[in-house]
């Protein structure tokens, strides 16, 4: 341990800590911008780019980054003498120099943290006037780049190479030209992005937003010839209290539930109750491969890997296109939801598939681009008409004067809004292989399960490998959270040294809880682990824990689809994959 | 469906992934082989970059970063004769900038352009070596030294 003496604080840290976070272990924040430290995650961006970080060190010529200074024995620093003001601020005015500021305006107002820092600082004026630099807007069906807005912090390029690995945002050209942006500088649709949304989840300022759909949704709400459902993804709930005020981790369910009847929706359901219907789809899939495997099936292809990740299907689409032949071919539960809403549900109600309007509350980003895929639409119409994020939805509920905070808990609407505690563990990295499990041994062994919990399945780690004993045959499972640990259990299975039955795999950090649509956490992954420990807590209140011991679902065989993975599930709630990649053609 | 088709014939397809492979195919030798990729095409274009990209497993926006950080690298093609105008200190305070103004005026190009007849293509650098010449222009592999704005018209002349 060495002491080192902050603002005239004395702090004891261990060798190698950075001058920020002695700084914060002595109550002090030293502002950032470029800097991004997900603790549990292990995620670190520090180019020392922006040097609003700056602090005073005795004895050192030059003023020092914070974020990325160690401490030595003995050190003194100022975090806030005028010195250090000055060059803070005079740092400031220069991002702000090239920087638009019709803040007013900006979808990041209110969550900007440049915005947020230049009102702390109380930047009044910027003294330094001259060129901006200026580049096209390029939108795509779920991301928005407006990179007159980027700071060059490189938080999302450090997201999409480092830890998703997908490899679209880079800095190009230099100087003053210099952007974050896909190769040969085209759009983001036509590059290999999975729409992961990770960097919108980072960028600091509005140089990354997602599409906004909110008024779709409301032009939607106010046609009388439209019978308009919503479905809500298990990660919102845990989520969208913190738009609010309400600290991170708090569940809100009911008032969720509740806002979206005030807000005019004809029909409040739940994406769980689709989570529910994946699970019989897949789980039956698992089973069928695993039983033909152990019956000396050489054809068939082990490990399933699960495909409720839209991020995930984009990334293997491009990425491993030998391998598209191995993911279950599942839907997802937003497209489950949408086709089952779309035929069952529109023939119960007797309208016409054209009238109906399927609206998704998502936590995700890519969830935009799944919902406009080809495969997903009957005679153009599509399955699911509009997917917003969570910030989205904190958005309409604010615009429609709903005091969100005095809400009364209330429930979904049945039949679709039924679901388990199984079904609310899709929102968390390992949920769904857990929520699988819980229906699969119990299939498989024809036995009941004594204890639903996994807890080997649980946790933070990257990758985790756990052995599930079914009565005597041990199944080898794989969880994968980040797209780049996903590509590591993938090269494992191309070279033939993974011997799993089954591997799940969320693109985002922490699953759907840390999606892209998500309110933003600022660099606090300690509001991943809220989320996470909420969803848990869903779970283990649920009356029922288990998918197939849904009986709306039961329902839903009975009266409409037969058997799981029979012909009609077959066309309404399973899909295939395309080839996305880049072959070289010769001439 | 990524909008980049790679299209190069067999024989250059060989050639560039032969230099890729005389690097390890590794990574951290980019600057290297895409110096060689120039030198093999006379440029970068986008699909030789995307090539470059998959045999040394990166990807292909950080291969365009490298390339448009670096004002050697150039993704235009060259012309058949490439002139580079030295503007490197001795050569900018004995007059360059002049001698690449008559370039540019009886070219009627702009720096890192190329004539429509592909003959030409013009370029700047940063001092040669050969200070006691400046200014200095090369044209291909061959140095001018001591080069009038009158002089330009002879330069062109001789290749034409």
């Amino acid at each position: 341990m060495i002491k080192v003496k902050i603002d005239n604080k004395t702090v004891e840290v261990e060798k190698g800590t950075i001058l920020l976070d002695a700084a914060r272990k002595a109550g002090i924040n030293i502002p950032t911008l470029c800097y991004l430290h997900l603790h549990d995650l292990n995620i670190t961006n520090k180019p020392a780019g922006c040097r609003v970080c700056v602090v005073e060190v005795k004895g050192r010529k030059n003023l020092a980054p914070a974020c990325v200074t160690e401490c030595m024995d003995g050190m003194e620093v100022n975090t806030h003498n005028i010195r250090v003001l000055n060059a803070r601020k005079t740092v400031l005015e220069l991002i702000l120099s090239d920087h638009p500021t019709d803040c007013l305006i900006c979808p990041k107002s209110g969550t900007c943290d440049l915005q947020t820092l230049a009102q702390e600082m109380g930047i009044r004026q910027i003294r330094y006037q001259g060129e901006q630099s200026t580049y096209r807007e390029d939108t795509s069906p779920a991301i928005i780049r407006d990179v007159d807005k980027c700071i060059m912090c490189r938080r999302c390029e450090m997201m999409c190479n480092e830890v998703q690995t997908v490899g679209v945002l880079s800095a190009v050209n230099r100087g003053f030209m210099a952007v974050v942006a896909p190769a040969f500088e085209m759009n983001l649709d036509h590059s290999v992005c999975t729409y992961c949304g990770q960097c919108v989840a980072v960028c600091p300022t509005g140089a990354l937003t997602e599409v906004d759909h909110t008024n779709n949704v409301i032009r939607a709400l106010a046609d009388p010839s439209k019978t308009v459902i919503v479905q809500t993804a298990p990660a919102v709930r845990a989520a969208l209290g913190e738009e609010f005020g309400m600290e991170a981790g708090t569940l809100v369910t009911g008032k969720m539930a509740a806002a979206l009847r005030r807000l005019g929706f004809d029909y409040v359901f739940d994406t769980d109750f689709a989570a529910d219907l994946t699970i019989m789809e897949e789980g039956t899939e698992l089973l069928d491969r695993i039983g033909r495997h152990l019956n000396g099936d050489k054809t068939v292809k082990l490990p399933i890997l699960t495909s409720c990740c839209p991020g995930w299907v984009s990334f293997f689409e491009h990425q491993f296109p030998d391998m598209i032949d191995i993911p279950s071919t599942a839907r997802s539960p937003q497209q489950m939801f949408g086709s089952i809403a779309k035929t069952y549900f529109a023939e119960k109600l007797g309208i016409k598939r054209e009238n109906m309007v399927v609206v998704s509350i998502m936590p995700c980003l890519a969830k935009k681009y799944e919902c406009s895929r080809d495969e997903f639409k009957v005679d153009g119409n599509p399955d699911v008409d509009f997917a917003i994020s969570t910030r989205e939805l904190a958005h309409l509920i604010k615009q429609a004067n709903i005091e969100f905070n005095h809400l009364p808990d209330e429930d979904f609407d049945r039949p679709m809004g039924e679901s388990t505690g199984a079904s609310v563990l899709f929102g968390v990295t390992g949920g769904v292989i857990e929520a699988a499990t819980r229906t699969a041994y119990e299939v498989f062994t024809g036995k009941k399960l004594e204890k639903v919990d996994f807890e080997q399945l649980r946790g933070m780690d990257w990758v985790r490998r756990a052995e599930v004993d079914f009565d005597g045959t041990p199944i080898k499972i794989g969880i994968a959270h980040g797209l780049g640990n996903a590509r590591k259990l993938l090269e494992e299975i191309r070279e033939g040294k993974a011997d799993f039955h089954a591997i799940e795999i969320m693109a985002c950090p922490g699953g759907c809880i840390g999606g892209g649509g998500q309110p933003l956490h600022h660099g606090d992954s300690s509001i991943l682990k809220a989320r996470t420990a909420a969803i848990y807590r869903e779970d283990l209140g649920k009356p029922i824990r288990k998918s197939h011991e849904n009986p709306f679902i039961q329902k839903l065989y009975e009266d409409f689809l037969g058997k799981p993975c029979g012909h009609k599930s077959h066309h309404l709630l399973h899909t295939h994959y395309f080839d996305k990649s880049n072959p070289v053609e010769i001439e | 469906m990524a909008s980049i088709n790679i299209k190069l014939n067999q024989e250059k397809l060989g050639q560039l992934q032969a230099i890729c492979k005389e690097f390890n195919n590794d990574k951290g030798e980019l600057i290297n082989v895409l110096h060689k990729a120039q030198h093999l095409f006379g440029y970068l274009p986008a699909e030789v970059q995307e090539v470059i990209a998959q045999e040394l497993k990166t990807s292909a926006a950080h291969v365009y970063g490298v390339v448009t950080f670096y004002s050697f690298f150039t993704m235009t093609p060259k012309g058949e004769h490439p002139i580079s105008i030295c503007m490197g200190t001795a050569c900018y305070v004995r007059g360059a900038e002049k001698v690449l103004d008559e370039f540019k005026r009886i070219l009627n190009v702009k720096v890192g352009e190329t004539t429509p007849d592909g003959k030409f293509s013009l370029s700047c650098l940063r001092c040669v070596g050969a200070c006691g010449l400046a200014p200095v222009v090369m044209v291909g592999e061959k140095v001018f030294g001591r080069v009038s704005p009158d002089g330009v018209k002879d330069i062109i002349e001789e290749y034409k």
